[in-house]
Protein backbone atom coordinates (compact mmCIF):
# COMPACT_ATOMS: atom_id res chain seq x y z
CA UNK A 1 0.00 0.00 0.00
CA UNK A 2 1.26 3.27 -0.62
CA UNK A 3 1.66 5.80 2.20
CA UNK A 4 0.54 9.40 2.55
CA UNK A 5 2.03 11.91 4.32
CA UNK A 6 1.80 16.20 5.30
CA UNK A 7 4.58 17.60 5.16
CA UNK A 8 3.29 21.09 5.55
CA UNK A 9 0.10 22.28 3.59
CA UNK A 10 2.32 23.15 0.13
CA UNK A 11 4.29 19.22 -0.07
CA UNK A 12 2.42 16.08 0.10
CA UNK A 13 4.83 12.72 0.00
CA UNK A 14 3.98 9.57 -1.46
CA UNK A 15 5.73 6.68 -0.03
CA UNK A 16 5.54 3.71 -2.21
CA UNK A 17 8.08 1.13 -0.08
CA UNK A 18 10.00 1.30 2.78
CA UNK A 19 13.39 0.03 1.49
CA UNK A 20 15.85 1.15 -1.51
CA UNK A 21 14.28 -1.68 -4.48
CA UNK A 22 14.61 -1.11 -7.95
CA UNK A 23 11.07 -2.24 -8.57
CA UNK A 24 9.22 0.50 -6.27
CA UNK A 25 12.38 3.35 -7.42
CA UNK A 26 10.74 2.49 -10.80
CA UNK A 27 7.06 3.19 -9.72
CA UNK A 28 8.41 6.18 -7.75
CA UNK A 29 9.81 7.19 -11.67
CA UNK A 30 6.44 6.03 -13.02
CA UNK A 31 4.11 7.97 -10.56
CA UNK A 32 6.31 11.29 -10.98
CA UNK A 33 6.17 10.50 -15.28
CA UNK A 34 1.80 9.93 -15.09
CA UNK A 35 1.52 13.27 -12.90
CA UNK A 36 3.11 15.26 -14.84
CA UNK A 37 2.03 14.31 -17.78
CA UNK A 38 -1.40 14.60 -16.36
CA UNK A 39 -0.39 18.01 -15.09
CA UNK A 40 -3.22 18.89 -12.67
CA UNK A 41 -3.52 22.20 -11.77
CA UNK A 42 -1.73 23.77 -8.84
CA UNK A 43 0.83 21.00 -9.91
CA UNK A 44 4.71 22.53 -8.93
CA UNK A 45 6.66 20.18 -9.34
CA UNK A 46 7.66 16.52 -8.34
CA UNK A 47 11.26 14.93 -6.72
CA UNK A 48 11.36 11.46 -6.54
CA UNK A 49 13.84 9.90 -4.83
CA UNK A 50 14.27 6.24 -3.86
CA UNK A 51 11.25 4.64 -2.34
CA UNK A 52 9.03 8.06 -2.43
CA UNK A 53 7.48 10.77 -4.21
CA UNK A 54 7.75 14.49 -3.15
CA UNK A 55 4.82 16.63 -4.68
CA UNK A 56 4.97 20.39 -4.23
CA UNK A 57 1.11 21.74 -5.19
CA UNK A 58 -0.40 24.93 -4.85
CA UNK A 59 -2.89 24.94 -1.58
CA UNK A 60 -5.01 27.85 -2.47
CA UNK A 61 -5.44 25.62 -5.70
CA UNK A 62 -5.03 22.06 -5.08
CA UNK A 63 -6.18 20.19 -1.84
CA UNK A 64 -4.03 17.17 -0.48
CA UNK A 65 -7.00 15.42 -1.16
CA UNK A 66 -7.44 15.78 -4.02
CA UNK A 67 -4.19 15.28 -4.74
CA UNK A 68 -4.41 11.88 -3.09
CA UNK A 69 -7.22 10.70 -5.00
CA UNK A 70 -5.04 11.54 -8.43
CA UNK A 71 -2.26 8.88 -6.66
CA UNK A 72 -4.40 6.23 -6.21
CA UNK A 73 -6.31 6.63 -9.39
CA UNK A 74 -2.84 6.50 -11.30
CA UNK A 75 -1.96 3.40 -8.85
CA UNK A 76 -4.19 1.17 -10.18
CA UNK A 77 -2.45 1.75 -14.14
CA UNK A 78 1.10 1.56 -12.93
CA UNK A 79 1.97 -1.60 -14.74
CA UNK A 80 1.35 0.72 -17.75
CA UNK A 81 3.26 3.85 -16.68
CA UNK A 82 6.40 1.71 -16.00
CA UNK A 83 8.69 2.19 -19.29
CA UNK A 84 8.75 -0.89 -20.97
CA UNK A 85 12.69 -0.18 -22.28
CA UNK A 86 15.59 1.23 -20.44
CA UNK A 87 17.65 4.00 -21.35
CA UNK A 88 21.24 3.25 -20.90
CA UNK A 89 24.02 6.13 -21.25
CA UNK A 90 27.52 5.29 -21.76
CA UNK A 91 29.99 6.98 -19.88
CA UNK A 92 33.90 7.47 -20.22
CA UNK A 93 36.00 7.29 -17.24
CA UNK A 94 40.01 7.37 -17.12
CA UNK A 95 40.31 5.08 -14.03
CA UNK A 96 43.05 5.72 -11.36
CA UNK A 97 46.12 7.33 -11.19
CA UNK A 98 45.98 11.22 -10.69
CA UNK A 99 42.26 10.89 -11.29
CA UNK A 100 41.40 8.31 -9.12
CA UNK A 101 43.03 8.22 -6.59
CA UNK A 102 41.40 5.95 -4.28
CA UNK A 103 41.68 3.48 -6.53
CA UNK A 104 44.53 1.09 -5.48
CA UNK A 105 43.19 1.88 -1.87
CA UNK A 106 40.26 0.64 -2.89
CA UNK A 107 41.64 -2.78 -4.42
CA UNK A 108 44.32 -3.20 -1.51
CA UNK A 109 41.12 -3.28 0.95
CA UNK A 110 38.84 -5.28 -1.05
CA UNK A 111 41.72 -7.79 -1.78
CA UNK A 112 41.15 -7.35 -5.46
CA UNK A 113 43.63 -5.87 -8.00
CA UNK A 114 43.12 -2.36 -9.80
CA UNK A 115 41.98 -4.36 -12.75
CA UNK A 116 39.59 -6.63 -10.95
CA UNK A 117 37.85 -3.04 -9.61
CA UNK A 118 37.80 -1.38 -13.11
CA UNK A 119 36.11 -4.71 -14.31
CA UNK A 120 33.49 -5.11 -11.55
CA UNK A 121 32.42 -0.71 -12.00
CA UNK A 122 32.07 -0.95 -15.66
CA UNK A 123 30.35 -4.32 -15.92
CA UNK A 124 26.97 -3.48 -14.58
CA UNK A 125 24.51 -1.16 -15.52
CA UNK A 126 23.35 1.28 -12.53
CA UNK A 127 20.02 2.67 -12.50
CA UNK A 128 19.52 6.55 -11.33
CA UNK A 129 17.69 5.97 -8.31
CA UNK A 130 17.27 9.95 -7.77
CA UNK A 131 19.40 13.13 -8.34
CA UNK A 132 20.49 15.67 -5.52
CA UNK A 133 23.25 16.16 -2.78
CA UNK A 134 24.40 18.27 -5.30
CA UNK A 135 22.55 20.07 -8.59
CA UNK A 136 22.85 16.48 -11.40
CA UNK A 137 24.45 14.06 -8.52
CA UNK A 138 23.15 10.68 -9.65
CA UNK A 139 22.82 8.16 -6.74
CA UNK A 140 23.42 4.96 -8.33
CA UNK A 141 22.41 2.28 -7.14
CA UNK A 142 23.50 -1.42 -7.99
CA UNK A 143 27.51 -1.66 -7.10
CA UNK A 144 29.06 -5.06 -7.19
CA UNK A 145 28.83 -5.84 -3.14
CA UNK A 146 32.80 -6.77 -3.46
CA UNK A 147 33.45 -3.18 -4.17
CA UNK A 148 31.02 -2.14 -0.62
CA UNK A 149 33.68 -0.38 1.30
CA UNK A 150 32.51 3.07 4.16
CA UNK A 151 33.15 6.38 3.08
CA UNK A 152 36.21 7.74 4.08
CA UNK A 153 36.74 8.62 7.52
CA UNK A 154 38.01 11.77 6.93
CA UNK A 155 35.73 13.60 3.94
CA UNK A 156 37.95 15.45 1.47
CA UNK A 157 37.19 19.24 1.32
CA UNK A 158 37.91 19.79 -2.44
CA UNK A 159 36.70 16.97 -4.48
CA UNK A 160 37.10 17.96 -8.28
CA UNK A 161 34.01 18.25 -11.09
CA UNK A 162 33.74 14.88 -13.15
CA UNK A 163 34.92 12.52 -10.15
CA UNK A 164 33.52 8.97 -10.06
CA UNK A 165 33.05 7.48 -6.62
CA UNK A 166 31.86 4.95 -4.72
CA UNK A 167 30.77 4.22 -1.32
CA UNK A 168 29.20 1.35 0.30
CA UNK A 169 26.62 0.05 -2.39
CA UNK A 170 26.34 3.37 -4.42
CA UNK A 171 28.40 4.85 -6.95
CA UNK A 172 28.19 8.47 -8.35
CA UNK A 173 29.73 11.27 -10.25
CA UNK A 174 30.26 14.68 -8.91
CA UNK A 175 28.85 17.15 -11.54
CA UNK A 176 30.40 20.51 -9.14
CA UNK A 177 33.72 20.55 -7.24
CA UNK A 178 32.36 19.86 -3.65
CA UNK A 179 33.72 18.28 -0.33
CA UNK A 180 32.86 14.65 -0.28
CA UNK A 181 33.55 11.53 1.61
CA UNK A 182 33.39 9.03 -1.42
CA UNK A 183 35.87 6.92 -3.04
CA UNK A 184 37.45 8.53 -5.90
CA UNK A 185 38.22 5.86 -8.81
CA UNK A 186 38.04 7.84 -11.54
CA UNK A 187 37.68 10.53 -13.37
CA UNK A 188 34.49 11.03 -16.32
CA UNK A 189 35.31 14.43 -19.05
CA UNK A 190 31.17 14.13 -19.15
CA UNK A 191 29.69 17.75 -18.01
CA UNK A 192 27.11 16.17 -15.47
CA UNK A 193 25.70 19.59 -14.72
CA UNK A 194 25.57 22.82 -17.33
CA UNK A 195 23.58 25.39 -16.43
CA UNK A 196 23.44 26.57 -20.52
CA UNK A 197 21.71 23.18 -21.41
CA UNK A 198 17.95 22.72 -20.84
CA UNK A 199 17.72 20.19 -18.60
CA UNK A 200 20.80 21.48 -16.71
CA UNK A 201 21.73 17.75 -15.64
CA UNK A 202 23.17 15.40 -18.15
CA UNK A 203 21.01 12.38 -16.28
CA UNK A 204 17.25 11.94 -15.11
CA UNK A 205 15.97 10.34 -12.37
CA UNK A 206 14.70 6.57 -13.95
CA UNK A 207 17.76 6.52 -16.21
CA UNK A 208 20.29 4.47 -16.43
CA UNK A 209 24.32 3.89 -16.86
CA UNK A 210 27.54 2.08 -17.90
CA UNK A 211 30.55 3.30 -17.25
CA UNK A 212 33.01 2.39 -19.92
CA UNK A 213 36.96 2.78 -19.18
CA UNK A 214 39.13 4.90 -21.36
CA UNK A 215 43.04 5.52 -22.15
CA UNK A 216 44.49 8.77 -21.06
CA UNK A 217 44.67 10.01 -24.78
CA UNK A 218 40.78 9.08 -25.71
CA UNK A 219 40.11 11.24 -21.94
CA UNK A 220 41.60 14.32 -23.74
CA UNK A 221 39.79 13.48 -27.09
CA UNK A 222 36.35 13.48 -25.47
CA UNK A 223 36.91 16.36 -22.96
CA UNK A 224 38.32 18.81 -26.27
CA UNK A 225 35.16 17.55 -27.82
CA UNK A 226 32.97 18.22 -24.69
CA UNK A 227 34.41 21.31 -24.50
CA UNK A 228 33.21 22.10 -27.84
CA UNK A 229 29.92 21.07 -27.08
CA UNK A 230 30.09 18.27 -29.98
CA UNK A 231 30.32 15.18 -27.75
CA UNK A 232 27.04 13.28 -27.23
CA UNK A 233 27.44 10.26 -24.86
CA UNK A 234 26.07 6.79 -26.58
CA UNK A 235 22.37 5.88 -25.44
CA UNK A 236 21.83 2.12 -25.95
CA UNK A 237 17.93 0.70 -25.14
CA UNK A 238 17.72 -2.27 -23.50
CA UNK A 239 14.47 -3.97 -22.61
CA UNK A 240 13.64 -3.34 -19.36
CA UNK A 241 12.82 -6.65 -16.88
CA UNK A 242 10.45 -6.30 -14.17
CA UNK A 243 10.69 -7.92 -10.83
CA UNK B 1 18.78 51.48 -18.49
CA UNK B 2 19.18 52.99 -14.91
CA UNK B 3 21.98 51.30 -12.93
CA UNK B 4 23.27 50.67 -9.33
CA UNK B 5 26.84 51.68 -8.38
CA UNK B 6 27.79 49.11 -5.36
CA UNK B 7 29.47 51.97 -2.79
CA UNK B 8 29.36 49.05 0.29
CA UNK B 9 28.16 45.97 -0.18
CA UNK B 10 27.04 45.46 3.33
CA UNK B 11 27.53 41.93 4.87
CA UNK B 12 25.58 39.99 2.70
CA UNK B 13 24.38 40.75 -0.09
CA UNK B 14 23.06 38.65 -3.16
CA UNK B 15 20.21 39.35 -5.92
CA UNK B 16 17.27 36.90 -5.16
CA UNK B 17 13.71 36.41 -6.44
CA UNK B 18 11.34 33.74 -6.27
CA UNK B 19 13.75 31.04 -7.25
CA UNK B 20 13.96 28.26 -9.73
CA UNK B 21 11.10 25.80 -8.90
CA UNK B 22 10.79 22.92 -11.55
CA UNK B 23 14.70 21.63 -11.58
CA UNK B 24 14.58 20.16 -8.00
CA UNK B 25 13.93 16.20 -10.05
CA UNK B 26 17.34 17.29 -11.61
CA UNK B 27 19.15 18.61 -7.48
CA UNK B 28 18.69 22.05 -8.45
CA UNK B 29 18.00 24.27 -5.26
CA UNK B 30 14.79 26.48 -5.92
CA UNK B 31 16.92 29.01 -3.84
CA UNK B 32 15.52 32.74 -3.72
CA UNK B 33 14.43 35.21 -1.26
CA UNK B 34 13.83 34.15 2.53
CA UNK B 35 11.11 36.54 3.46
CA UNK B 36 9.44 36.06 0.49
CA UNK B 37 6.72 38.17 1.42
CA UNK B 38 8.43 41.34 1.59
CA UNK B 39 10.08 40.51 -1.69
CA UNK B 40 6.67 40.40 -3.03
CA UNK B 41 5.18 43.31 -1.15
CA UNK B 42 8.15 45.38 -2.25
CA UNK B 43 7.28 44.21 -5.97
CA UNK B 44 3.51 45.00 -5.81
CA UNK B 45 4.60 48.27 -4.29
CA UNK B 46 6.61 49.34 -7.22
CA UNK B 47 4.27 47.44 -9.58
CA UNK B 48 6.75 44.83 -10.65
CA UNK B 49 5.57 41.79 -11.12
CA UNK B 50 5.86 39.20 -7.71
CA UNK B 51 9.36 37.84 -8.71
CA UNK B 52 11.16 40.83 -10.11
CA UNK B 53 14.35 40.65 -8.83
CA UNK B 54 15.66 42.80 -5.47
CA UNK B 55 18.92 42.49 -3.59
CA UNK B 56 18.67 40.88 -0.20
CA UNK B 57 20.64 42.58 2.15
CA UNK B 58 21.57 40.61 5.68
CA UNK B 59 22.37 42.01 8.72
CA UNK B 60 23.70 45.16 7.23
CA UNK B 61 22.42 46.89 4.17
CA UNK B 62 24.19 48.14 1.29
CA UNK B 63 24.73 51.30 -0.10
CA UNK B 64 24.41 52.20 -4.18
CA UNK B 65 24.36 55.29 -6.07
CA UNK B 66 22.00 55.26 -8.66
CA UNK B 67 22.94 55.87 -12.54
CA UNK B 68 20.09 57.50 -14.50
CA UNK B 69 16.64 57.49 -12.67
CA UNK B 70 14.85 54.84 -10.92
CA UNK B 71 11.97 54.03 -8.26
CA UNK B 72 13.22 52.13 -5.39
CA UNK B 73 11.26 50.41 -1.78
CA UNK B 74 12.83 49.06 0.78
CA UNK B 75 10.71 46.39 2.94
CA UNK B 76 12.14 42.99 5.11
CA UNK B 77 13.08 43.93 8.68
CA UNK B 78 13.11 47.34 10.33
CA UNK B 79 16.78 49.17 8.75
CA UNK B 80 17.10 53.02 8.48
CA UNK B 81 16.94 54.02 5.16
CA UNK B 82 18.72 57.43 3.70
CA UNK B 83 18.47 59.27 0.59
CA UNK B 84 21.74 61.71 -0.07
CA UNK B 85 22.28 61.95 3.64
CA UNK B 86 18.01 62.33 4.96
CA UNK B 87 16.43 59.78 6.28
CA UNK B 88 13.49 58.36 4.24
CA UNK B 89 11.09 56.12 5.08
CA UNK B 90 11.24 52.18 4.58
CA UNK B 91 7.94 49.87 2.53
CA UNK B 92 7.83 53.33 0.78
CA UNK B 93 8.26 53.91 -2.84
CA UNK B 94 10.81 56.26 -3.62
CA UNK B 95 12.25 58.11 -6.48
CA UNK B 96 15.63 58.31 -7.20
CA UNK B 97 17.47 60.65 -9.45
CA UNK B 98 20.26 60.38 -11.74
CA UNK B 99 23.41 60.48 -9.08
CA UNK B 100 20.98 59.89 -6.36
CA UNK B 101 22.75 58.04 -3.53
CA UNK B 102 20.93 55.56 -1.14
CA UNK B 103 22.16 54.13 2.17
CA UNK B 104 20.77 51.06 4.35
CA UNK B 105 21.96 50.59 7.54
CA UNK B 106 22.55 47.67 10.18
CA UNK B 107 19.10 45.32 11.10
CA UNK B 108 17.49 47.24 13.71
CA UNK B 109 15.13 44.38 14.05
CA UNK B 110 14.96 41.03 11.73
CA UNK B 111 17.58 39.63 9.87
CA UNK B 112 16.84 40.48 6.10
CA UNK B 113 16.15 43.74 4.04
CA UNK B 114 15.42 44.00 0.74
CA UNK B 115 15.57 46.68 -2.03
CA UNK B 116 12.90 46.45 -4.63
CA UNK B 117 13.71 48.70 -7.90
CA UNK B 118 11.66 49.24 -10.79
CA UNK B 119 11.91 46.53 -13.22
CA UNK B 120 13.72 44.52 -10.88
CA UNK B 121 17.53 43.73 -10.93
CA UNK B 122 18.47 43.47 -14.24
CA UNK B 123 21.34 40.55 -14.23
CA UNK B 124 20.38 37.74 -16.57
CA UNK B 125 18.47 34.54 -16.33
CA UNK B 126 20.08 31.51 -15.19
CA UNK B 127 17.94 28.25 -15.87
CA UNK B 128 14.54 30.82 -15.45
CA UNK B 129 15.86 32.58 -12.73
CA UNK B 130 17.87 35.37 -11.42
CA UNK B 131 18.66 33.70 -7.88
CA UNK B 132 22.18 33.71 -6.85
CA UNK B 133 22.75 29.97 -5.89
CA UNK B 134 26.22 30.56 -4.16
CA UNK B 135 27.30 26.93 -3.63
CA UNK B 136 26.88 26.30 -7.19
CA UNK B 137 28.57 29.84 -8.45
CA UNK B 138 25.61 30.79 -10.37
CA UNK B 139 22.48 33.25 -11.39
CA UNK B 140 22.58 36.51 -9.41
CA UNK B 141 25.56 39.01 -9.95
CA UNK B 142 28.68 36.08 -11.09
CA UNK B 143 27.56 33.64 -8.58
CA UNK B 144 28.63 35.98 -6.10
CA UNK B 145 27.95 37.89 -2.84
CA UNK B 146 28.04 41.79 -4.27
CA UNK B 147 31.29 43.72 -3.49
CA UNK B 148 32.10 47.35 -3.78
CA UNK B 149 32.27 49.33 -7.46
CA UNK B 150 30.10 46.86 -8.68
CA UNK B 151 27.51 48.01 -11.28
CA UNK B 152 24.08 46.13 -11.28
CA UNK B 153 22.07 46.74 -14.49
CA UNK B 154 18.33 48.01 -13.37
CA UNK B 155 15.22 47.02 -15.26
CA UNK B 156 13.12 49.91 -17.37
CA UNK B 157 11.26 52.83 -15.45
CA UNK B 158 7.89 52.84 -16.82
CA UNK B 159 4.71 54.60 -16.07
CA UNK B 160 3.54 52.36 -13.88
CA UNK B 161 6.40 52.91 -11.49
CA UNK B 162 6.45 56.07 -11.63
CA UNK B 163 2.60 56.59 -10.68
CA UNK B 164 3.98 54.15 -7.42
CA UNK B 165 6.36 56.62 -5.94
CA UNK B 166 4.99 57.65 -2.36
CA UNK B 167 2.65 54.75 -2.14
CA UNK B 168 3.66 52.70 1.36
CA UNK B 169 2.74 49.31 2.78
CA UNK B 170 1.00 50.70 6.30
CA UNK B 171 2.01 48.78 9.08
CA UNK B 172 -0.19 45.81 10.00
CA UNK B 173 0.61 44.59 6.39
CA UNK B 174 4.51 44.70 6.37
CA UNK B 175 6.66 41.72 7.53
CA UNK B 176 6.08 39.85 10.65
CA UNK B 177 9.48 40.15 12.52
CA UNK B 178 10.90 38.09 15.46
CA UNK B 179 9.19 38.71 18.63
CA UNK B 180 11.47 38.05 22.35
CA UNK B 181 10.06 34.08 21.59
CA UNK B 182 8.69 34.10 17.94
CA UNK B 183 5.81 31.53 17.91
CA UNK B 184 6.25 29.07 14.51
CA UNK B 185 3.54 27.39 13.70
CA UNK B 186 4.66 23.54 11.94
CA UNK B 187 2.93 20.67 10.85
CA UNK B 188 3.90 17.67 12.29
CA UNK B 189 5.50 15.00 9.77
CA UNK B 190 5.91 13.47 7.36
CA UNK B 191 7.98 11.43 9.71
CA UNK B 192 6.84 11.88 13.13
CA UNK B 193 6.11 8.33 13.45
CA UNK B 194 9.50 7.81 12.97
CA UNK B 195 10.10 9.40 16.73
CA UNK B 196 9.33 8.06 20.14
CA UNK B 197 6.41 10.35 21.82
CA UNK B 198 9.00 12.23 23.72
CA UNK B 199 10.43 13.55 20.47
CA UNK B 200 7.04 15.17 19.84
CA UNK B 201 6.39 16.42 23.34
CA UNK B 202 10.11 18.28 23.43
CA UNK B 203 9.43 19.62 19.72
CA UNK B 204 6.19 20.96 20.89
CA UNK B 205 7.32 22.40 24.12
CA UNK B 206 11.39 23.19 24.52
CA UNK B 207 12.51 26.69 23.50
CA UNK B 208 14.95 26.97 20.66
CA UNK B 209 17.90 29.76 19.40
CA UNK B 210 18.86 30.12 15.94
CA UNK B 211 22.43 28.92 16.38
CA UNK B 212 25.19 30.75 14.49
CA UNK B 213 25.26 28.17 11.46
CA UNK B 214 22.16 29.39 10.86
CA UNK B 215 21.97 30.10 6.92
CA UNK B 216 20.12 30.55 3.54
CA UNK B 217 20.30 26.71 3.41
CA UNK B 218 18.77 25.75 6.74
CA UNK B 219 18.55 27.92 10.02
CA UNK B 220 20.11 25.68 12.66
CA UNK B 221 18.56 25.42 16.23
CA UNK B 222 20.09 25.05 19.81
CA UNK B 223 18.65 23.52 22.80
CA UNK B 224 17.03 20.30 23.67
CA UNK B 225 17.93 17.12 22.30
CA UNK B 226 14.86 16.04 20.64
CA UNK B 227 16.31 12.48 21.00
CA UNK B 228 18.92 10.70 22.78
CA UNK B 229 20.92 7.59 21.16
CA UNK B 230 18.53 7.52 18.96
CA UNK B 231 19.55 7.49 14.63
CA UNK B 232 17.89 10.40 12.66
CA UNK B 233 19.29 8.50 9.64
CA UNK B 234 16.60 7.66 6.91
CA UNK B 235 16.34 6.86 3.56
CA UNK B 236 17.12 9.98 1.82
CA UNK B 237 13.96 12.01 0.10
CA UNK B 238 12.76 14.87 -0.79
CA UNK B 239 13.23 17.59 1.45
CA UNK B 240 10.05 20.33 1.64
CA UNK B 241 10.73 23.91 1.98
CA UNK B 242 10.07 24.73 5.85
CA UNK B 243 11.40 20.79 6.62
CA UNK B 244 12.40 20.68 10.13
CA UNK B 245 15.18 17.99 9.89
CA UNK B 246 16.73 16.07 13.31
CA UNK B 247 20.25 16.21 13.11
CA UNK B 248 22.41 13.25 14.88
CA UNK B 249 22.79 15.12 18.02
CA UNK B 250 19.04 15.43 17.71
CA UNK B 251 18.97 19.08 17.43
CA UNK B 252 16.27 20.12 15.04
CA UNK B 253 17.49 22.49 11.51
CA UNK B 254 14.70 24.20 9.40
CA UNK B 255 15.17 23.53 6.21
CA UNK B 256 15.28 26.72 3.29
CA UNK B 257 15.82 28.09 0.71
CA UNK B 258 19.16 26.97 -0.59
CA UNK B 259 18.36 23.49 0.69
CA UNK B 260 19.57 20.08 -0.47
CA UNK B 261 16.88 18.80 -2.74
CA UNK B 262 17.01 15.52 -1.06
CA UNK B 263 18.18 14.62 2.40
CA UNK B 264 18.52 11.47 4.18
CA UNK B 265 17.86 12.90 8.35
CA UNK B 266 13.95 12.77 9.42
CA UNK B 267 11.61 14.96 9.13
CA UNK B 268 9.72 15.70 12.35
CA UNK B 269 7.69 18.58 10.97
CA UNK B 270 7.04 21.26 8.86
CA UNK B 271 6.92 24.95 8.99
CA UNK B 272 3.73 26.09 7.36
CA UNK B 273 4.01 28.14 4.60
CA UNK B 274 2.80 31.17 5.99
CA UNK B 275 5.50 31.53 8.83
CA UNK B 276 8.64 30.93 6.32
CA UNK B 277 9.04 34.69 5.78
CA UNK B 278 9.26 35.27 9.70
CA UNK B 279 11.98 32.36 9.44
CA UNK B 280 13.75 34.20 7.16
CA UNK B 281 13.89 36.96 9.19
CA UNK B 282 15.54 35.37 12.44
CA UNK B 283 19.01 36.29 13.47
CA UNK B 284 21.53 34.67 15.81
CA UNK B 285 20.18 33.88 18.97
CA UNK B 286 16.83 34.68 18.67
CA UNK B 287 14.14 32.49 20.08
CA UNK B 288 11.54 30.20 19.10
CA UNK B 289 8.61 28.10 19.67
CA UNK B 290 6.86 25.50 17.56
CA UNK B 291 2.78 25.49 17.59
CA UNK B 292 1.15 22.91 15.89
CA UNK B 293 -1.26 23.18 13.86
CA UNK B 294 -3.60 21.24 11.57
CA UNK B 295 -3.64 21.50 7.69
CA UNK B 296 -6.93 23.76 7.80
CA UNK B 297 -5.32 26.09 9.85
CA UNK B 298 -2.51 26.53 7.57
CA UNK B 299 -4.30 26.97 4.74
CA UNK B 300 -6.38 29.67 6.39
CA UNK B 301 -3.29 31.28 7.39
CA UNK B 302 -1.35 31.09 3.69
CA UNK B 303 -5.02 32.83 2.76
CA UNK B 304 -4.14 35.69 5.39
CA UNK B 305 -0.57 36.48 4.05
CA UNK B 306 -2.01 36.42 0.57
CA UNK B 307 -5.16 38.89 1.07
CA UNK B 308 -2.59 40.87 2.88
CA UNK B 309 -0.57 41.11 -0.45
CA UNK B 310 -3.68 41.66 -2.48
CA UNK B 311 -4.09 44.60 -1.17
CA UNK B 312 -0.75 46.31 -2.09
CA UNK B 313 -0.12 49.11 -3.03
CA UNK B 314 -3.36 49.69 0.07
CA UNK B 315 -2.37 53.85 -0.31
CA UNK B 316 -1.08 54.91 -3.41
CA UNK B 317 -0.60 58.65 -3.82
CA UNK B 318 -1.94 59.93 -6.92
CA UNK B 319 1.10 61.82 -8.12
CA UNK B 320 3.18 61.77 -11.14
CA UNK B 321 5.95 62.57 -13.19
CA UNK B 322 6.74 63.91 -16.66
CA UNK B 323 9.48 65.02 -18.81
CA UNK B 324 8.68 68.26 -20.17
CA UNK B 325 11.16 69.56 -23.38
CA UNK B 326 11.08 73.31 -22.67
CA UNK B 327 13.23 75.30 -24.89
CA UNK B 328 15.25 72.45 -26.23
CA UNK B 329 15.71 71.27 -22.51
CA UNK B 330 14.74 67.83 -20.42
CA UNK B 331 12.75 69.24 -17.26
CA UNK B 332 11.21 67.13 -14.83
CA UNK B 333 7.86 67.45 -13.74
CA UNK B 334 6.09 66.23 -10.54
CA UNK B 335 2.29 66.42 -10.60
CA UNK B 336 0.50 65.55 -7.51
CA UNK B 337 -3.09 65.85 -6.91
CA UNK B 338 -4.38 67.99 -3.92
Amino acid sequence: MWQYYYAGESHLVVELGSTIDLSINSDVHALAGALVALQPRGLREVVPSYRSLMIFYDPLVITAPELRAICQGLMKFKAICRPHQREVLEIPVRYGGELGPDLEQVAEETSLTTEEVVAMHVRRAYAVYMIGFLPGFPYLGGLDPRLSLPRLKVPRTKVPTGSVAIAELQTGVYPLSSPGGWRIIGRTPLRFFNIAESPPSLLRPGQWVRFRSVSGDEYAEIADLVKANRFRPRVVLMDAEHA
Amino acid sequence: MPKFTVVDPGFFTTVQDLGRPGLQQYGVPVGGALDTYSLRAGNRLLGNDDGAAALEMTMRGATLIASGETVTAVTGGKVSVCKNGERVPAWEALHLADGDRLAIGAMEAGARAYLCVAGGIDVPLVMGSRATFLRGVFGGWHGRVLRASDVLPLGELTYVHQTRVGSFVPLPSQARLPAAISQVRVMLGPQNHLFPDDALRVLCSARYQVAAEADRMGCRLSGESLVQNFQTDTISDGVALGSVQVLGSGHPIIMLADRQTTGGYMKIATVISADLPLVGQMRTGDALQFIPVSYEEAIKALQFCEQALHGIPTRALPKRFFHVLLRGENVRVEVSEV
